[in-house]
């Protein structure tokens, strides 16, 4: 199976959350997107260590726990992140990021 | 293919959709095919793990926040919709760029044959002596994402 297949697909994916990003004005909408975004660099990158450990440079396994470690950096960032969207919930009773444009008053 | 294709598919119903609970949902399926994925490439341990994560503490974390903030059946402003073709057009001409860079890349192929490698016997190994000290400093970070979770949350 070529890597293309994965290499493509994850841009695919990547690219729909740009786009996500871009288009929606739902700050947790933005969130999930940035989330998309993550796993489909996720998913490259154990594509990408298996297919060179198929090659025999390197071994899948400090690969995969690469892809573990920014899992870990995900989950710490979506606790943090959303007690900020709810903080600004709180503050401004919308999660429409327009409101954001200042953040001074 | 038809992992791919229902990945495809349930991301642009997460970036499309009006409600964002169906948002919530299309994203569960997406991370769902993406741990198939996993496992079609000998990465068990993080199927599990990404299923666990994703899908059983994040989406449901997810899921909370818009429960309090009730915005079930809120409408996104949906004036400036020319800012909307701008992004998707930005993020399409970014796909275009992305493949056709790509689309003549010669790169070994994937194997299908099985390997151990992504069993959590290996993996584990690999973690509590190599990785040990990067696998201390992440608890450290989820200490203190916890903590800054809790001020930043808290009423004040």
């Amino acid at each position: 199976m070529p890597v293309q297949y994965y290499i493509f697909l994850s841009i695919a994916l990547f690219c729909i959350g740009v786009m996500g990003v871009l288009m929606r004005r739902n700050a947790i909408i933005i969130f999930m997107c940035i989330e998309l975004m993550l796993n489909a660099v996720n998913l490259l990158l154990v594509a990408f260590s298996k297919m060179w450990a198929d090659a025999g440079r390197v071994d899948a396994g400090s690969a995969q726990l690469f892809v573990f470690f920014i899992m870990v950096v995900a989950a710490a960032e979506v606790a943090v992140g959303l007690a900020i969207i709810t903080m600004v919930y709180r503050n401004t009773h919308s999660v429409d990021i327009n409101i954001l444009n200042r953040l001074k008053n | 293919m038809v992992l791919s294709v229902i990945a495809l598919v349930s991301a642009l119903g997460v970036v499309l959709s009006k409600n964002p609970v169906t948002s919530v949902l299309c994203l569960i399926v997406t991370f769902f095919t993406i741990a198939g994925h996993y496992i079609m490439l000998n990465a068990q341990f993080l199927a599990v793990v990404h299923i666990i994560v994703y899908a059983g503490a994040i989406m449901v974390l997810f899921l909370y926040v818009m429960m309090l903030m009730n915005l079930n059946a809120e409408l996104e402003p949906q004036k400036r919709n020319w800012l909307k073709y701008a992004g998707a057009i930005s993020g399409g001409a970014l796909l275009v760029v992305l493949v056709a860079a790509l689309r003549d890349a010669s790169m070994p192929a994937i194997s299908t044959e099985a390997s151990e490698m992504g069993l959590i016997k290996n993996l584990g190994q690999l973690l509590f002596t190599q990785y040990v000290v990067p696998f201390e400093v992440s608890s450290i970070l989820f200490l203190s994402a916890m903590v800054g979770a809790v001020v930043i949350g808290k009423k004040d």
